[in-house]
């Protein structure tokens, strides 16, 4: 996080939903002000050069300014609140520290930033990426951990004058980047539903596999690109492990579609965890993943790895197109997708078509895993969780079973999530998604290319 | 190793706020599910507007507790209303779909840093039970300890709270699915065009089971909160899966079993929590640390899942002809 000036951002405690802030970065750089607001364990908290003011107090606000990640000394910061009687002010010290106390938790309190005492140039400015800031004076709750830590980022104020349109471009490219990586996921699971009827809530975990082959590849000393086809090799291997061991005998038994969505629930948490298990919590990166910014045209920019990752997904759902057009087996799965039982009649091996698009969907998901970890970016062990409901959300906009659905409404999806930043909170931008996919249910439930069927 | 110490704090976890807070929750859900066969898959949403409205209704309103402990469940009608109308007409995997979904909005919304000031964000809220809960307690101040089930008088305030809650809870949904309206209910479930031929509003019924469960689950986050801080982490997708886990393990169509099956699921839980990390103290697993060691509860709780829906869906209390994964 550290390459687009917002100098340190936590993710909050258990907020795994929280999406990389770092991607459109460079034109952002103007950026900033941020407020992490992180209680108890703060990285933050009580710096011990801190310029500090009423240190006898029990509760603390505290945090650092700073300037395109340089700190800023003897900037004045004043604290009131309802349970103060008067205003508390301090100067950063040379480090761009600062801290005061404040007499009561579970309250709020107004943190003031002292325009005058900046050196000539620096403003502070909205920065469209983070959550609650407005200005130079925000508002602030101290929780019942009794501490918060407030850290104003600032900026060159030309810098600050991107203009909409130009973020509204950008953060489609983005959209558009982040929608392929999800097609290349949501198709699989789209096809395994069409062809055996699971809503497979696994399919997180094996979007997880994928980045975390690729990890284990590169940890044992592969370079990237092997690391990368070995892991989507691995990936297909999984799923064809996955269909062999548990999925084919449970549809030679007959298992009813409610039964086998309850069966991915249960998988879908035991691999989970077994991937804590393995790798613990914390988020490890792939090389590359903080690869430079290549200036575009405009204010638009992208690393290689975005350009790589949209060019190879592009090619990859081109492949699989062809596979599902052209080739008989691809032929053979649109015909089960149809009607399974028409399908076996006229002659197709319904079994070894299903593991054959178990061990497509798997690949596909895992790539589109290492693509997930670079765009977030991090590998963690319920990084694939993040973007399920997406995946599904996705999948039903386009209409559930459908390949081309898949992809479409993967890039609606994918193109509403970014933009929607514009508008409403960055924490909330998933529940734009979400909340269209309720509405399509209402208006249009077999989805934008779903066959109209009763489906009651 | 202290196993009888482990033994005694998993015994302890029979009566434990939580073990009562699933039991209404997966309660609920056997409404949903087993009787009706609705596809909840957004428990923790109504749970996460149960507590949120009695911290809030407490915290932010000023109301005292027994007023405020209906905000949550008035709520979860709402949330019902809302979920329903668009998809109990469609096939049952589009109501999975949807509740997960409402849920994760439900927890975002008490996430976000926007609503902050009401919902205490990422910290959650915290200091609503100190006041008009705790000052209406008729215990003596104290420790209570009846041998394994200890606990200050606070501790069985709530316990006691929580547990009429869980008895006017179990009653009215006794006497609702043995009543005509149940049958029907049941009918539904097993074949809804069959029930739609003799004339009754099938949807109707549905979005009635719909509100019924959802005001249990809202209960469930009621006695949660009551127990402890209200936190949005505490109601992620995760917690749905337990209590479905909970639901099929005591048998979905029927109203004890979800009880039972939340009791034997908090204590199976309760005690390899604690067993595990005292094994890998020990060296006894494979060299595992006991952060590590506490994380095998929960890939054993997906694979009990696996392995009651595959082998025994009916449940351990449930009635094979009563099954009601008949879709």
């Amino acid at each position: 996080m550290v390459k687009d000036g917002i100098t340190s951002h936590v993710q909050q405690p258990g907020d795994p939903m929280k999406m990389p802030k770092s991607r459109i970065s460079q034109w952002i750089r103007t950026v900033l002000v941020s407020i992490i607001a992180c209680t108890g364990l703060s990285l933050f908290a009580s710096p011990a050069s801190a310029d500090s003011a009423n240190a006898d107090l029990p509760y603390s606000i505290s945090g650092t300014v700073s300037e395109s990640g340089a700190p800023l000394e003897g900037v004045k910061i004043t604290v009131t609140g309802p349970s103060m009687a008067v205003p508390t002010e301090v100067l950063t010290a040379v480090d761009g520290s600062w801290s005061i106390g404040v007499p009561e938790k579970n309250s709020d309190y107004e943190v003031k930033l002292d325009t005058e005492t900046l050196p000539a140039g620096s403003s502070i400015v909205d920065d469209p990426d983070t959550t609650a800031v407005e200005s130079s004076s925000m508002s602030v709750r101290v929780g019942p951990g009794g501490r918060v830590a407030l850290n104003f980022f600032l900026g060159d104020v030309e810098r600050a004058t991107t203009s909409l349109l130009d973020q509204l471009l950008s953060r489609i490219i983005n959209g558009v980047n982040f929608g392929l990586m999800l097609a290349l996921a949501s198709i699989g699971l789209s096809l395994i539903y069409g062809t055996t009827g699971i809503s497979n809530f696994a399919h997180a975990e094996m979007v997880t596999f994928g980045a975390l082959a690729s990890l284990i590849f590169v940890q044992l000393g592969a370079p990237l690109w092997i690391a990368l086809i070995g892991a989507v090799a691995l990936s297909a291997f999984f799923g064809w492990g996955m269909d062999a061991a548990l999925w084919a005998p449970l549809r030679r038994r007959n298992t009813g579609l409610v039964q086998l969505m309850i069966v991915s629930i249960g998988l879908s948490l035991a691999v989970r965890y077994t991937y804590q298990l393995i790798i613990g919590g914390g988020t490890e990166q792939l090389p590359g993943a903080d690869s430079p910014k290549l200036q575009l045209f405009g204010s638009i920019s992208l690393s290689w790895i975005d350009i790589a990752s949209m060019v190879i997904s592009v090619f990859l759902l081109a492949v699989f197109a062809w596979w599902l057009l052209r080739t008989r087996i691809g032929k053979a799965t649109r015909a089960i997708s149809d009607n399974p039982s028409l399908a076996a009649a006229s002659g197709i091996n319904v079994d070894a078509v299903v593991r054959v698009v178990w061990i497509v969907g798997s690949a596909l998901a895992g790539f589109s895993g290492i693509l997930w970890a670079f765009f977030r970016p991090g590998i963690r062990w319920d990084m694939g969780g993040q973007i399920l409901l997406l995946m599904f959300a996705a999948t039903t906009l386009g209409g559930l079973g459908t390949a081309w659905g898949a992809l479409i409404g993967s890039i609606i999806v994918g193109i509403l999530v970014e933009t929607s930043t514009l508008v409403i909170p960055s924490d909330l931008k998933y529940v734009g998604a979400l909340v269209i996919l309720i509405v399509i249910l209402l208006f249009r439930p077999q989805g934008i290319m779903g066959r109209k069927e009763r489906v009651g | 190793m202290d196993f009888l110490g482990i033994l005694n704090s998993t015994v302890g976890f029979v009566i434990d706020p939580v073990t009562i807070a699933f039991s209404l929750a997966a309660l609920g859900l056997a409404v949903h599910f087993g009787f009706a066969g609705l596809l909840n898959m957004g428990m923790a949403g109504f749970m996460a507007l149960g507590a949120y409205g009695y911290a809030i209704g407490i915290l932010t309103f000023g109301l005292p507790w027994y007023i405020a402990a209906f905000l949550g469940p008035l709520a979860a009608i709402v949330f019902a209303l809302i979920l329903g109308i668009p998809t109990l007409r469609l096939r049952g995997d589009y109501l999975a779909i949807v509740t997960i979904a409402a849920a994760e909005i439900m927890r975002l919304l008490f996430l976000t840093s926007t609503f902050g000031p009401i919902t205490g964000s990422a910290d959650g809220l915290s200091g609503h039970n100190s006041g008009s809960f705790w000052a209406d307690n008729p215990l003596p101040e104290g420790q209570y300890d009846f041998g394994p089930f200890r606990g200050t008088e606070l501790d069985w305030w709530v316990r006691i709270v929580g547990f009429l809650i869980l008895c006017v809870a179990v009653a009215i949904v006794w006497l609702l699915v043995n009543s005509p309206w149940g049958r029907v209910l049941k009918g539904i479930r097993e074949d809804e065009d069959a029930v739609r031929s003799l004339g009754k509003n099938v949807f109707a019924y549905k979005m009635q089971a719909l509100i019924i469960g959802g005001v249990l689950g809202a209960l469930g986050g009621l006695v949660l909160a009551m127990g402890q801080n209200v936190n949005p982490n505490q109601y992620v997708t995760s917690i749905t899966f337990y209590i479905w886990t909970a639901l099929l393990l005591g048998g979905a169509a029927t109203v004890f079993g979800p009880l039972a099956g939340a009791v034997i699921f908090w204590v199976i839980q309760a005690f390899i929590g604690l067993l595990m990390p005292a094994l890998a103290a020990e060296g006894l697993l494979l060299g595992l640390s006991s952060i590590q060691a506490a994380q095998i509860k929960f890939i054993l709780v997906g694979i009990a899942l696996v392995l009651i829906v595959v082998f025994r869906p009916q449940g351990i209390f449930g009635n094979k002809k009563e099954l009601t994964f008949v879709k």
